[in-house]
């Protein structure tokens, strides 16, 4: 099971090892993390997400609750956020798979941002899985690099109801 | 920084200095604050955490950056996983020069930070007053713990304008749980008073939110039966009739019995640990369960529990005592009490060695009742926890780390406190250890003879580290791997080296009259008891 968490911690130095020295040392997983400030410049967001079972989640939450430099833990189901991630891939492209690759883009709501006469960067904000897709979409082309900033998520507006 | 320890009480800082903590160690030379200089960090800490048990307050100690400060972090690591409140104050390189391998830097915040329950890299000296203050407070509330302060040299030396320690705390991410909440207690109850066969098991936490008096005064009014875990020895006194002894793999059958048999068990301040609870799914099985702690994480971690109540044992048990519960079960009582009579192990013979569960029972019964007495690691500690008799004295060890040498800088730390603190002094503190752990923390006997502290040394000598080659006698079939402890020395010498009195024990005869001299000696003494090398702790 996956669940996000949304962690409002001191925006210190050595708060993001705190954290993640956190998950290494009680065997928890990462599948993603990304940090960033919040509206209060005191405060940063992390947003973790992990999987396990039930009481490894609970635990997770707990023991993030434990650490000092965290100000407050959400946790919530995938079902109940609206999530994002942010990737930007480089890929070598030729005259044979140019447009094969934006209409790939045009049809993923991706954008070409850069490019040169053999490489192109593409860009893409969407749900994790969409991101994923993208991925598998450019299986036979040669992908170069790709950077992706992790699930950034909050619940719905729905659940501030 | 020596301002704000004194504004915070405290008295004795136990440590070892080097350069990097120089200008700590030269302003406490004009305060107030003693120091106590041990012979490695890491006793430093064990004697802080001896001290901290005996005073139930804190302990502080104080050492240098680079190998300084990763000496401390056994120390370190025993204390948190006891839940020990301390203070520990590394010096640290110039802060210019931070994070570039110079001579002595270590980054010890980073490298304690999986057991710590905070820690401080001091940046500016004017946070000073507001980070030891914060530090203290940390320390001592909720779940107790270590917090280490790093300072580096420059920030040490920096001049500051004002002196002024802050009243109180401003953590907006901080606020432990005091009082048990009402509707779980009320649920607790309730269940207590349909339970026919109801056990409470005490952990440490009891000692450590100094709940005793309310605990015994609940247990006492309602006739419930007690059982511990070895961090919950000396909560009742052992002879106590509620008292059914300590429960896990290495306790009492009867102790084990009981829980397996009760139809309701109380978790007090215990954190249903592998070596109380091997496994907590079949011990719990059907029975309904009752979780108190201070620390919300431990609750459900290693079992769930049907009533979780988090908050400081001190309160809830206050709380519970002002219900008049209606429920008798003397019944139970007497069964445990017949499982008590007939279960009580029996333990082989050793002729011409010293029997150590006669020996730990004789001494129990000539310490004044207000001793404090600390064990080692190995099969001195096990032997200790079966055989020791806790009257109104205290009974320490570590518990959770499991950490080799605790016993002799612990019980230091212990002496001092016994001496320097409190209405009562002089209590008689005594370190029960193996040839083993004594080889570990030996070199303190100096620590104790420079500042005169009369702790008293007791060494259950078999040549063999005892549980270990225990361990491998059951699994291994005697295949002894690196367990033989030859080469060690002469006790007598060590002891005359140190000019400290000597005692020598070969077999049970003249044991009451070697105590009775032991215990009366002046000042610091050693004692040596010959133990069957093949005897086993059960």
């Amino acid at each position: 099971m996956k669940r996000i968490y949304s962690v409002l911690v001191e925006n210190r130095s050595g708060v993001l090892f705190k954290v993640s020295g956190l998950f290494s040392r009680r065997n928890f997983n990462i599948d993603s993390l990304a940090v960033g400030e919040t509206d209060d410049p005191s405060v940063s967001c992390m947003t973790i997400v992990s999987s396990g079972d039930d009481h490894t989640m609970e635990q997770v939450e707990k023991q993030l609750n434990k650490k000092l430099d965290v100000i407050k833990v959400k946790t919530f189901g995938e079902e109940k956020s609206i999530s994002r991630e942010l990737m930007l891939m480089k890929v070598k492209y030729n005259k044979s798979n140019r447009r094969d690759i934006m209409e790939i883009c045009d049809i993923m709501k991706a954008d070409i941002v850069d490019m040169s006469k053999t490489f192109m960067m593409i860009q893409i904000c969407d749900q994790p899985e969409k991101v994923k897709l993208l991925i598998d979409m450019f299986a036979s082309v040669s992908v170069v690099e790709v950077a992706r900033t992790g699930t950034l998520a909050l619940p719905k507006c729905s659940e501030n109801e | 920084m020596i301002k704000s320890l004194e504004a915070e009480g405290v008295k004795v800082v136990f440590g070892y200095p080097g350069v990097a903590i120089c200008p700590f160690y030269n302003s406490l030379l004009d305060s107030n604050v003693e120091s106590v200089l041990v012979r490695t960090e890491q006793n430093a800490a064990h004697a802080a955490s001896g001290y901290a048990r005996t005073t139930k307050g804190i302990g502080v100690c104080a050492v240098t950056s680079g190998p300084g400060a990763t000496n401390l972090i056994t120390g370190i690591a025993t204390a948190f996983a006891d839940s020990i409140p301390m203070i520990c104050i590394t010096g640290q390189v110039n802060s210019a020069l931070l994070g570039s391998d110079v001579f002595q830097e270590a980054d010890i915040t980073g490298a304690v930070e999986s057991f710590v329950k905070y820690s401080y890299l001091v940046k500016d000296a004017k946070d000073i007053p507001r980070i030891f203050k914060e530090a203290f407070y940390i320390a001592t509330s909720g779940r107790k713990g270590p917090v280490l302060i790093d300072v580096p040299i420059d920030v040490q030396n920096a001049t500051v304008d004002e002196f002024v320690y802050p009243e109180e705390v401003k953590l907006r991410t901080y606020k432990p749980t005091v009082k048990g909440h009402v509707q779980q207690i009320k649920k607790a109850i309730k269940e207590v008073e349909k339970s026919k066969r109801p056990i409470i098991c005490v952990g440490g936490g009891i000692a450590l939110s100094n709940a005793k008096k309310e605990f015994i005064e609940f247990v006492e009014k309602n006739q419930i039966p007690v059982v511990s875990t070895m961090m919950g020895i000396g909560v009742m006194p052992t002879e106590h009739p509620l008292y059914f002894g300590m429960v896990g793999n290495n306790g009492k059958p009867y102790a084990n019995r009981a829980m397996k048999e009760a139809d309701m068990i109380i978790m007090a301040g215990a954190r249903v640990a592998d070596r109380a609870i091997s496994q907590p799914d079949l011990m719990i099985g059907d029975k309904l369960l009752i979780h108190i702690d201070v620390d919300p994480a431990e609750i459900g971690k290693n079992i769930g529990p049907n009533i979780p109540i988090v908050g400081d044992a001190k309160h809830i048990f206050a709380d519970f005592t002002e219900f008049d519960i209606d429920n008798v079960c003397d019944d139970w009582i007497e069964v445990l009490r017949g499982y008590k009579a007939e279960m009580e192990p029996k333990r082989a013979a050793h002729p011409g060695f010293v029997d150590p569960a006669k020996f730990i029972t004789e001494l129990s019964l000539k310490l004044p009742e207000d001793a404090i007495y600390v064990a080692d690691v190995g099969q001195n500690q096990i032997w200790s926890c079966g055989y020791h008799i806790v009257k109104k004295g205290k009974f320490f060890t570590s518990g959770g780390m499991g950490t080799m040498g605790y016993s002799i800088p612990a019980a230091m730390g212990a002496k001092y406190a016994a001496d320097h603190v409190g209405r009562k002094k002089g209590r008689t503190v005594v370190a029960v250890c193996g040839d083993g752990s004594f080889q570990m923390s030996m070199m303190e006997f100096a620590t104790m003879r420079q500042h005169g502290i009369a702790a008293k040394v007791i060494v259950l000598k078999n040549n063999y580290l005892g549980m270990v080659r225990e361990y491998q006698h059951y699994t291994y079939e005697d295949h002894y791997s690196v367990v033989d402890l030859s080469g060690s020395p002469d006790l007598e010498h060590i002891a005359k080296a140190y000019d400290m009195p000597f005692f020598r024990l070969k077999d049970d005869k003249d044991m009451n009259e070697t105590i009775d001299a032991f215990l009366k000696a002046d000042g610091p003494a050693l004692m040596e008891c010959l133990v069957d090398p093949m005897d086993l702790v059960k």
